[in-house]
């Protein structure tokens, strides 16, 4: 077992050094550079572009850059193209703002899948089902962004609530209370919307690991014994349908970042997928590989917890 | 009395002979697939929606029978089935005279754009699972076939598999957000990114399929009767192999045309002059107050079309599930 995870953790260090080069490749030779973000500028002369050119080692070769790139982040000296503040404290900012926005988010969807789709299998072709199934195919279908503006045309002229940023401007010296209930009031559409295509998706899983698990024999001994109902779905069969999901923990991870880009772009909240996007606007290359990075560490990571919970969890799986 | 009983009997036994040993598979899957009521619809409307987006490249390129480049600043945020105002000349005058789904900002015609745009996003789609398609099956062929032949210290399949590993760890919209923001914008230039960055699926099927059939008789029989290698993977494994990539393509037309609208609301969509009904849906958000059908008919379409990809891609997986077969 320790063998086993010691080996998979060189494996994995291995892929995140195959990763970051992949990316720093795929950055540095595309065309555009950050010298060239404003052109238009009449006060940029080539003498300028140069300097700007030399200042981020840009003439160098690209794996002479790679190494100033990896030396810089592990000393925590890595500065942003753009602004030039340190890149790792402006991250780490990002994604406090995002941490709740994506808790919210993954609470949801997994507290409105679980019943959602377990009820769609007990009641297998019934209206409900047939009605839920559309609905989830119908949210999955939907661009994101077309069900979110539709979603604050209508609530905010009924309910009022908040749809732009974190917090409302001007309540700096309101108690914590006001302000901590404030934020919580600006967390509740974006965290709905960010969820809803999760809901859908998840739903769909339960379903399909809960009907499996319902034509199993030991539900039908469950049955047979007497059992009421109740304690046949949700003790038997439940608990077996349970083990796949465990797995999906660690794909969890990762989306903080990938799929947060749309949504923070659309309610205007300065996370860690907005902080992507405008990175990617200015061509600041260190800000882009470094998200890039962690969410590649955060992949690897999460694969590695489900790995490590499926045979934690599942007697029958034995790491060699 | 017996004798009806034995003939119906005999008949029936008959009947069942017959329609076993006629039903080729794809005559089986389409007696699966056409009992899914919602599959079937979302079949219809694609064949519909496929039909729309020929005749929309015909009438609006080749033979210009609807402009949708055509700007009439005058009629500019006309509403649905409204009538072309009279200050426009005339060979500006829309077909029939009047707007069937009204013009956006510069005066076009809407329902002209969103036939163009038809051809474009469907071919999108195609073209980005086409080279995703591919590249899955020729990944995934090479590991499962030539898993075992070692180049130096690594096999083929540790090789390939690792790649995937790797193209898995990058969070996917945010590296094709990157591509296709650093590259020059180009159609062509999204359809190949989000092909390349969506393969991954396919190659563990296809990998997983191929290490199944390998062992399979038929396939050493094949090697037996001394067929060339590419013979045997092309014509005699991948066709057994081809369900659930034939399912994930499905879908992956429906998650291509999706990803393609959320790149053009963050402005790095497909760029003028092509119309695609992701960049006239981010075009009409800016617009929703005022003319709320250049939101609504992109947007409702766009969930239309991604919806019956989505729903054909299910029912053929259940169609083509074993589980549910020969009932």
């Amino acid at each position: 077992m320790l063998a086993y995870i010691f080996r998979n953790l060189l494996q994995r260090c291995v892929l995140l050094f195959i990763v970051s080069i992949l990316a720093h490749s795929v950055v540095h030779l595309a065309p555009g550079e950050p010298s060239e973000v404003d052109p238009s500028n009449p006060r940029m002369q080539p003498e300028d572009i140069a300097k700007i050119r030399a200042a981020f080692h840009l003439d160098d070769p690209i794996h002479l850059q790679y190494m100033y790139w990896m030396r810089d982040l592990f000393t925590g000296e890595l500065k942003s193209f753009k602004d030039s503040q340190p890149v790792l404290p402006k991250i780490w900012e990002r994604f406090l703002n995002s941490l709740p926005l994506f808790i919210c988010a993954t609470l949801l969807v997994w507290t409105l899948a679980f019943p959602t789709g377990i009820q769609a299998a007990v009641h297998r072709n019934s209206a409900y089902d047939r009605g839920s199934t559309f609905i989830a195919y119908a949210l999955i279908s939907i661009p994101g962004f077309f069900l979110s503006y539709i979603m604050i045309l209508w609530v905010v002229d009924l309910f009022g609530v908040p749809v732009i940023g974190m917090r409302t401007f001007g309540m700096e010296e309101a108690s914590p209370l006001f302000r901590g209930m404030d934020r919580i009031w600006h967390l509740v559409i974006p965290s709905l919307m960010s969820a809803l295509a999760g809901v859908a998706v998840l739903s769909r899983y339960v379903r399909s690991q809960m009907l499996e698990v319902i034509g199993q024999d030991y539900v039908r001994t469950a049955r047979a014994k007497g059992l009421d109902e109740d304690t046949v779905i949700y003790h038997h069969a439940l608990r077996n349908a349970l083990l796949p999901f465990v797995t999906l923990f660690g794909f969890l991870l990762p989306g903080l970042i990938g799929g947060s880009v749309i949504f923070e772009a659309i309610f205007a909240w300065p996370g860690l997928g907005r902080l992507g996007y405008e990175a990617i606007l200015a061509r600041d290359f260190p800000v882009i590989l470094t998200i890039n990075f962690i969410a590649a560490a955060l992949t690897l990571i999460g694969t590695f917890l489900s790995d490590i919970l499926y045979a934690a969890v599942d007697p029958r799986i034995r790491l060699e | 009395m017996q004798q009806l009983i034995r003939e119906f009997v005999w008949n029936d036994m008959e009947n069942k002979q017959v329609t076993i040993q006629s039903e080729t598979p794809v005559q089986e899957f389409w007696r699966l697939f056409r009992k899914d009521k919602l599959a079937m619809f979302g079949f219809i409307i694609l064949l519909f929606l496929i039909v729309a987006a020929i005749t929309g490249k015909v009438l609006t390129e080749w033979i210009v029978f609807f402009d949708p480049a055509m700007v009439r600043l005058v009629d500019k945020l006309m509403p649905p089935l409204s009538i072309a105002s009279s200050h426009i000349l005339l060979e500006e005058v829309p077909q029939f005279g009047i707007y069937i789904l009204g013009t956006d900002e510069l005066g076009r015609d809407v329902f002209a754009r969103m036939l163009q745009g038809s051809f474009v996003s469907l071919s999108i789609g195609f073209v980005a699972v086409g080279i995703s398609t591919f590249i899955g099956i020729l990944f995934g062929g090479l590991a499962g076939f030539y898993g075992n032949v070692r180049l130096g210290f690594i096999s083929v399949d540790t090789l390939i598999m690792r790649f995937t590993d790797v193209m898995l760890c990058f969070p996917t919209f945010f590296l094709i957000l990157t591509a296709v923001a650093l590259l020059p914008p180009s159609i062509y230039n999204i359809m190949i990114i989000i092909g390349i960055t969506s393969w991954m699926g396919t190659a563990r099927f296809v990998r997983a399929e191929f290490l199944a059939l390998r062992e399979q008789d038929f396939v050493i029989a094949a090697k037996a009767l001394g067929l060339p290698e590419w013979r045997i993977i092309f014509l005699h494994m991948v066709p057994n192999a081809i369900a659930p990539v034939l399912v994930s393509a499905v879908i992956g037309v429906a998650a291509a045309i999706l990803t393609e609208s959320a790149l053009s609301f963050l402005g790095f969509g497909v760029q003028p002059p092509y119309a695609t009904w992701g960049n006239i849906l981010a075009d009409g958000k800016n617009f929703i107050f005022d003319a709320p059908w250049l939101f609504f008919i992109p947007g409702i379409a766009i969930l239309v079309i991604v919806l019956a990809f989505n729903l054909v891609g299910e029912g053929m997986r259940e169609a083509l599930n074993p589980k549910l077969r020969k009932r």
